[in-house]
């Protein structure tokens, strides 16, 4: 469509493959109390995604594409959010960050307390703030390009 | 193959590429060199049997390799300036490194054998960790619930890098608060 980013082949790729990528993020990020990974490399895998995007398409169809105020929004929320959880643990159990919520079977998605819900928070929080890192870093180095 | 010769293996292809990450001229070629140390980390908790760090740190290394390669792939001269360094300051170097090893020795010897951790709690979290979590991945129980405090410095971490970033690499202008523009 337009003269951004790489080329044609790229972008096509780059559309199949970066819903996987994301698919494959919220895996690790869902099942960080069952296998190996977690919040943190889920977070990272989907910020990989969303760089994927932005070095394929180029700046201005990230921007139309993902909404980097929301994006934003979800980054501080989230950090809220985990000490939101730390206190409703000093009052349900007693103690912050305790684990208030029941803990189920082990080896169920469902289980182990409030280690998916803060695995989920870690998750959305390093994806944002990675991601939210490198688009800073790139405008900078545009807005010095296209010296105004 | 025991375990220490894998990592002795990959140790010494983590050192060769970093040698060659400072010794090439190329920058571009001195960033996957430098990478090579990287995913050699990651290759080394592998075979410690740490998958969750392994997992974690070949991400970071290709997020790490992704922006340096994106940094430097439009510079018009990739070149090093070659560096002069003197043959006086390598020997000095070379036997401050070896006087460092020298005064360690005796601290190597209070190391706990490989493999049998110093601190007790582990014993602990190993034999509860499942039942008194509900998770079935050790790491996760350790670092959500009897370390979660641990974490919540790693968001707030997280949180001021991202702060600092978007205060200090600002592209515009406070043009309205500030009450007209400057030229």
């Amino acid at each position: 469509m337009n003269n951004h980013g790489m080329t044609l082949i790229v972008k096509t790729v780059t559309r199949i493959t970066v819903w996987m990528i994301l698919l494959y993020g919220f895996y690790i990020i869902l099942h960080g109390h069952l296998t190996p990974g977690g919040g943190f490399a889920g977070g990272v895998i989907i910020a990989l995604a969303f760089l994927n995007v932005l070095l394929a398409y180029g700046r201005k169809f990230t921007q139309e594409w993902l909404n980097i105020h929301l994006l934003e929004t979800v980054e501080s929320l989230s950090a809220l959010l985990f000490v939101v959880m730390g206190v409703i643990g000093v009052v349900i159990g007693g103690s912050f960050l305790a684990n208030f919520l029941s803990k189920g079977a082990l080896f169920h998605l469902v289980s182990a307390g409030t280690i998916l819900p803060l695995n989920i928070i870690i998750g959305f929080k390093v994806a944002m703030s990675l991601f939210l890192v490198v688009w800073v870093l790139a405008g900078v180095k545009m807005s010095k390009g296209g010296e105004a | 193959m025991p375990v220490e010769t894998w990592l002795i293996f990959t140790l010494g292809f983590m050192i060769l590429g970093s040698i060659v990450a400072l010794e090439i001229r190329d920058i571009l070629s001195a960033i996957i060199a430098i990478s090579v140390v990287g995913l050699g980390v990651s290759m080394a908790f592998l075979f410690l049997q740490a998958p969750d760090l392994a997992i974690v740190q070949f991400l970071f290394e290709i997020f790490a390799l992704i922006i340096l390669v994106r940094a430097f792939i439009d510079k018009k001269n990739h070149q090093f300036e070659p560096s002069s360094s003197s043959m006086v300051m390598t020997i000095v170097g070379v036997v401050a490194i070896a006087v460092i090893f020298m005064l360690s020795i005796p601290m190597f010897r209070l190391l706990p054998p490989f493999g049998e951790p110093l601190m007790s709690v582990s014993q602990h979290y190993l034999d509860f960790g499942a039942s008194e979590t509900g998770a079935a991945n050790l790491v996760a129980s350790i670092i959500l619930d009897y370390r979660a405090y641990d974490t919540l410095g790693e968001v707030t971490v997280l949180f001021t890098a991202i702060l600092g970033a978007f205060a200090i690499l600002r592209t515009t202008a406070k043009h309205k608060t500030a009450g007209g523009n400057d030229e």
